[in-house]
């Protein structure tokens, strides 16, 4: 059986972020280790004997899918990323592994591999077989829900969205059950209407995403990375900040059917602490997206959302504002759902591009 | 440019005059007879709302009974000068730092009102409610803000034209005003405040917050506060408009390299928000981040408007609250967005007197046993400040006012005014023929036309009131403010919505009535009249003598002729007041020969060879030869076709125009000669109507309800405009319903060059509608 010759990459250049996923085959048999060169056991060795690279590269671990059957070879698929900043030290690496003595092709995803085509080729000797965002993140979303492993239910959702205290993550299956709207927040925001694998349109965006967080937050608070932004988020009360209905109103605003607590202006007040100017930037991008969302939902008459892409990662606080604001401003009608590889789907589409050329 | 510095609680009423470029009696007027009270306090500005009434002077025309008529001798009728009451809504803004020293000079003023409650409304009326109900010992009673911001807004849709404008900044003229559509509803306000209200306004009472954001005008001001230290609200406007938001926002070039073409994403299109703020060790400027922020929330604003707008199927959008109010920045980044996310189907529309709408509301809450909505308004021109930009380019005059006070007045209209059933589209009617807000060649030249004509408006202004020493006086202050206005209109053309001839006459009225000369040619008319009387039956006789075919172009030229009679064609009327039988016959011979310059008349000719109209609607335009040797036999002849005829004259006073109450003392004295016109009249084929206007131009969309009841009534089938103002300044390309003719002569030498014709050229505008045999 003939099929794409190793290494299996697929990877998606973010505004923000590198996303990288690597496929280790754990079938090789003794034949094939045999004629595998050094070049490809180096990279090998490199990417799955170590979780961090570099200072800013890191592989989550957690999110590893063992034993997983692709293209009748069976193996693990890892999960890597590092800042876009930081692609040149990437290139260099490839350059000094040796990689494009392997005659892989490299496919790409992502404003990046278009951006960055000609440093690849300059600067590592390689030719990015380039693919579109959107076609590689649906396929990506489809396939990864399609899989089934053992572990954590790739979907979920949190039931019991109204009590921000008590609600819990459920296990949820997608089954390819159209439509769907899929979000999509990385720096910026992608929404799209899925009806198909094949059928989906990008219903709109918003430049409101993980970028405007973590851009805001480090002119606000002077931190530097998404994890210390999110930290003093945590730490944070967005209403010092935000003036809320009930500090113009007294109460809810009942001509209007709005409840005491909706914030009525973000950033209206003086705030005590850096960290409740962090806290009041994430809930108000988070609720910004939640309302656009809803309103394409309303449109496009979909009433399953899923939310993907960087910014929800170890963002707990986001996803539940999400589910909240979906499920109370929609009387319960929208379900917000969540995927466990958040950012990688773009990576897996075009991994997926390597191995089945549409 | 007067200091307006904080004023604090303990300050008299000699800090406001400091602080005030008007006295304050130029200000607050007419609040010794203010009635009844409103106001909303919001974030930084005061708008205070009264009910007030004017007495002012009114020219009356009264028929001498039969008795007296010999005490009378030879005057034609009496004209009395009176004392009217009429109602005025006044509306005045000022910043929140004069709100004591106002309210002092409120109290001091206060005598005739019996009220004993304020409607208020806004964030800041609980806050200043106490000082309210101290000061001026009336019960403040709160209103919603938002029910008073709707109530507002369809007031000031419904009662004046020119209200919304589309704003765009790199055209010739920034201010793009809509014409006004008589059906104003369904439409979506959007409200820009501290946070954004989105409300689907459906009825007068039928209105809901359909959404909303709390990214808003509070949002810009207090993130930009943090991000540049910069407080005021204008100061981060003005370093926005100085920024470059590349520098701050990661763009889709900066991701892709260039642009993302398959989804159509232009490179320059923002990405991410801040996007390249995500680092700790660089440095941006402030106005690099304040137009980056400015971006953002708009852009946020205009989605969301448009997501709802698509979800309700509006496509009618206004937008309002302090984060709009005037200021060119947001206007321009609103429209962009709005442009970028519906690809031009929706439109971003902005209100003239949107600082207003919530006192306008709140009043009008507080007024509903005296049923505001069931009259007509009028904004006053002479009264009103009109739209200040606050652009930091537009020039000081400006800049000086917006610190300041800003006033609007509206009358309350005798009648209520409609369209004319008639109109083709009543929500496509444009008036005016030219906009000068879009051709600054034409805006100049009429400018100053009427610059150079003010000299004799003011001669002509003291001669109709010879007996009252201090009219000299007043004419000189009613020169003072007129110009002050023809000056604002240099410098912004958008003032009072599109600058137009009519506007610019009406603005004149406006003032002159404001300075109590309430009709300067009463008495030049009744010469008129009185010595054209003296003809009308020998003009008859001649068209009589006539053949058929000959009396119709006779008639015609008879009516052309006629309007050749104006004040302002000096060579003509020195003649008329000689010989005026001599003078129609000069006129005639004046006139261009045929063919005209817009000539349809052998068409015109032929439909008379047909069936008799059914009814004619016939707005007249002079006094004298104009409508009794001009316009009568005219009449006379549709009327002998057995066609009924329905006489439209101004309600009021305007230039030489003959007014409702001198036709009909003329027609009765026509009638009393002439068994023709007589019987009409007394059968009622003959009908005298007002149109409800003061103005020498005509605006079909508003013409007294009556009128358009009578044209219903009567199947009117043909309708005939006549004169400069009413069919050429206005209505020239009006699309009517029905059979059309519009007759003018030009008489001004630019207009006729502008029209490809010269002075005295004929304007012969027969018009059938498509699709329609005669």
């Amino acid at each position: 059986m003939s099929h794409r010759a190793f290494p299996w990459f697929g990877m998606d250049i973010g505004g923000t972020l590198v996303k990288l996923v690597y496929f280790e085959p754990k079938d090789i048999t003794t034949e094939e280790e045999q004629e595998e060169v050094e070049n490809l056991r180096s990279i090998r060795h490199y990417l799955t004997s170590n979780t961090a690279y570099g200072t800013t590269g890191i592989r989550d671990v957690h999110l590893e899918m063992k034993d997983l059957s692709l293209c009748g070879r069976t193996g693990n698929l890892h999960f890597i990323r590092f800042p876009t900043h930081d692609l040149p030290v990437f290139m260099q690496m490839g350059r000094n592994k040796h990689f494009s003595s392997l005659h892989t092709t490299l496919c790409a995803t992502g404003g990046g591999a278009y951006k960055f085509e000609s440093d690849f080729r300059t600067m590592a000797d390689l030719e990015l077989h380039k693919l579109d965002e959107l076609d590689c993140l649906v396929r990506g979303v489809l396939y990864i829900d399609s899989v089934i492993t053992s572990g954590p239910s790739e979907c979920y959702y949190f039931e019991n969205p109204s009590d921000l205290d008590h609600c819990a993550q459920k296990p949820y299956t997608l089954e390819n059950d159209y439509p769907l709207l899929l979000v999509n927040i990385g720096s910026g925001v992608s929404i799209l209407a899925v009806y198909s694998e094949n059928n989906y349109k990008r219903v709109t965006g918003t430049s409101l995403g993980g970028g405007t967080f973590l851009g805001l937050c480090c002119l606000l608070t002077g931190c530097s990375t998404f994890e210390e932004a999110l930290e003093m988020a945590s730490q944070g009360e967005s209403t010092h900040v935000d003036k809320l209905v009930r500090d113009i109103y007294g109460g809810d605003y009942e001509r209007f059917g709005l409840p005491g607590w909706t914030v009525a202006s973000s950033f209206s007040r003086e705030p005590e602490h850096r960290w409740d100017l962090a806290r009041a930037t994430l809930v108000t991008i988070t609720n910004n997206i939640g309302s656009i969302t809803r309103m394409c939902a309303l449109n496009e008459n979909i009433e399953r959302v899923v939310f993907v892409g960087n910014f929800l990662r170890v963002n707990i606080l986001s996803m539940k504002l999400l589910a909240y604001a979906m499920d109370y401003w929609s009387n319960g009608q929208l379900k917000a759902l969540f995927l466990r590889h958040e950012g990688y789907f773009g990576a897996v589409g075009a991994l997926l591009g390597l191995l089945h050329p549409s | 440019m007067a200091e307006c510095g904080r004023v604090d609680s303990n300050t008299s009423s000699h800090t406001m005059d400091k602080s005030i470029t008007l006295p304050p009696d130029e200000i607050f007027r007419n609040m010794e007879n203010a009635k009844r009270f409103a106001i909303d306090i919001g974030g930084s500005l005061t708008k205070l709302a009264y009910y007030s009434t004017v007495q002012h002077k009114v020219a009356k025309v009264r028929s001498f009974d039969h008795s007296t008529k010999e005490a009378a001798g030879d005057k034609l009728y009496e004209i009395a000068v009176q004392e009217e009451v009429t109602a005025r809504l006044h509306f005045i803004k000022f910043e929140n730092a004069y709100i004591e020293t106002c309210l002092d000079f409120i109290k001091d003023h206060l005598v005739n009102t019996e009220t004993k409650v304020i409607k208020a409304t806004g964030g800041g009326a609980h806050k200043f409610k106490e000082l309210i109900e101290r000061k001026l010992g009336l019960k403040v009673d709160k209103e919603d803000e938002m029910t008073c911001l709707i109530k507002g807004c369809n007031f000031v849709l419904k009662n004046i034209p020119h209200e919304a404008f589309v704003y765009a900044k790199h055209a010739d003229s920034e201010f793009r005003f809509q014409t006004t559509n008589p059906d104003i509803f369904p439409y979506l306000l959007v409200n820009i405040g501290s946070g954004v209200s989105i409300v689907k306004v459906e009825s007068e009472d039928k209105f809901e917050r359909i959404g909303g954001s709390s990214i808003g005008g509070g949002t810009f001001w207090g993130l930009g506060a943090l991000l540049t230290k910069t407080k005021r609200f204008d100061e981060l406007l003005q370093l926005a408009s100085k920024g470059q938001h590349s520098s701050v926002d990661m763009l889709v070039k900066d991701i892709y390299g260039g642009s993302y073409a398959c989804l159509g994403l232009t490179g320059d299109l923002i990405a991410s928000s801040f996007g390249k703020s995500a680092t700790a060790d660089k440095e941006f400027s402030n106005e690099d981040m304040a137009k980056s922020l400015l971006h953002m929330i708009s852009n946020d604003i205009g989605q969301l408007a448009c997501l709802y707008a698509k979800l309700h199927n509006l496509s009618r959008v206004y937008f309002g609250g302090f984060f709009i109010r005037g200021h060119p920045v947001t206007m321009h980044t609103i429209t962009y967005s709005i442009n970028f996310f519906t690809k031009g189907e929706v439109q971003a529309l902005f209100l003239r007197h949107e600082g207003y709408l919530g006192a306008i509301g709140a009043f009008l809450k507080g007024a509903e046993e005296d049923n505001p909505n069931q009259y007509s308004w009028g904004e006053n021109y002479a009264g009103s400040s009109g739209l200040m930009s606050v652009s930091p380019d537009m020039n000081p005059m400006q800049r000086a006012r917006s610190g300041t006070f800003d006033m609007l007045e509206m009358d309350r209209l005798d009648r209520q005014l409609v369209n004319l059933p008639l109109l083709q589209d009543p929500s496509s009617y444009i008036p005016d023929t030219v906009d000068l807000t879009e051709d600054a060649q034409a805006r100049e030249y009429w400018l100053s036309c009427f610059e150079e004509a003010l000299d004799g408006v003011v001669k002509r202004a003291v001669a109709s009131q010879p007996d009252i020493p201090e009219a000299a006086e007043r004419a000189e202050k009613f020169r003072q403010k007129y110009l002050h206005k023809l000056q604002t209109l240099r410098h912004q053309p958008f003032a009072y919505g599109s600058l137009t001839v009519r506007s610019l006459l009406d603005t004149r009225e406006h003032c002159l009535n404001e300075f109590n000369f309430p009709d300067p040619y009463s008495k030049i008319k009744e010469r008129e009249n009185d010595i054209a009387l003296k003809y009308y039956e020998k003009a008859v006789k001649s068209l009589e003598e006539l053949s058929w075919e000959d009396r119709q172009f006779a008639l015609v030229r008879g009516v052309l002729a006629g309007n050749v009679f104006d004040w302002g064609a000096k060579a003509v009327s020195e003649v008329l007041e000689s010989n005026p039988e001599f003078g129609f016959e000069e006129a005639k011979r004046r006139l261009e020969d045929r063919p005209w310059l817009v000539d349809s008349f052998d068409q015109w000719l032929e439909r008379l060879k047909g069936p008799p109209h059914r009814c004619a609607l016939f707005f007249v335009d002079n006094s004298g030869v104009d409508i009794i040797l001009g316009v009568m036999p005219f009449v006379r002849e549709l009327l002998s076709r057995g066609t009924e005829v329905v006489l439209a004259s101004n309600s009021g006073p305007a230039l030489n125009d003959v007014t409702n109450s001198e036709l009909q003392i003329l027609t009765e004295r026509i009638a009393a000669m002439d068994p023709v016109i007589d019987s009409a009249l007394r059968e009622d084929r003959l009908t005298l109507v007002q149109d409800g206007s003061s103005s020498p131009c005509l605006d079909l969309s508003r013409l007294d309800k009556v009128l358009a009841m009578l044209v219903r009534e009567r199947q009117t089938d043909l309708v005939i405009i006549e004169g400069m103002g009413r069919a050429i300044h206005t209505n020239y390309y009006a699309m009517l319903s029905c059979e059309s003719l519009k007759m003018a002569v030009i008489k001004n030498s630019w207009l006729a060059d502008r029209l490809g014709g010269k002075l005295f050229s004929v304007v012969f505008k027969y018009e059938v509608p498509a699709g329609k045999p005669h």
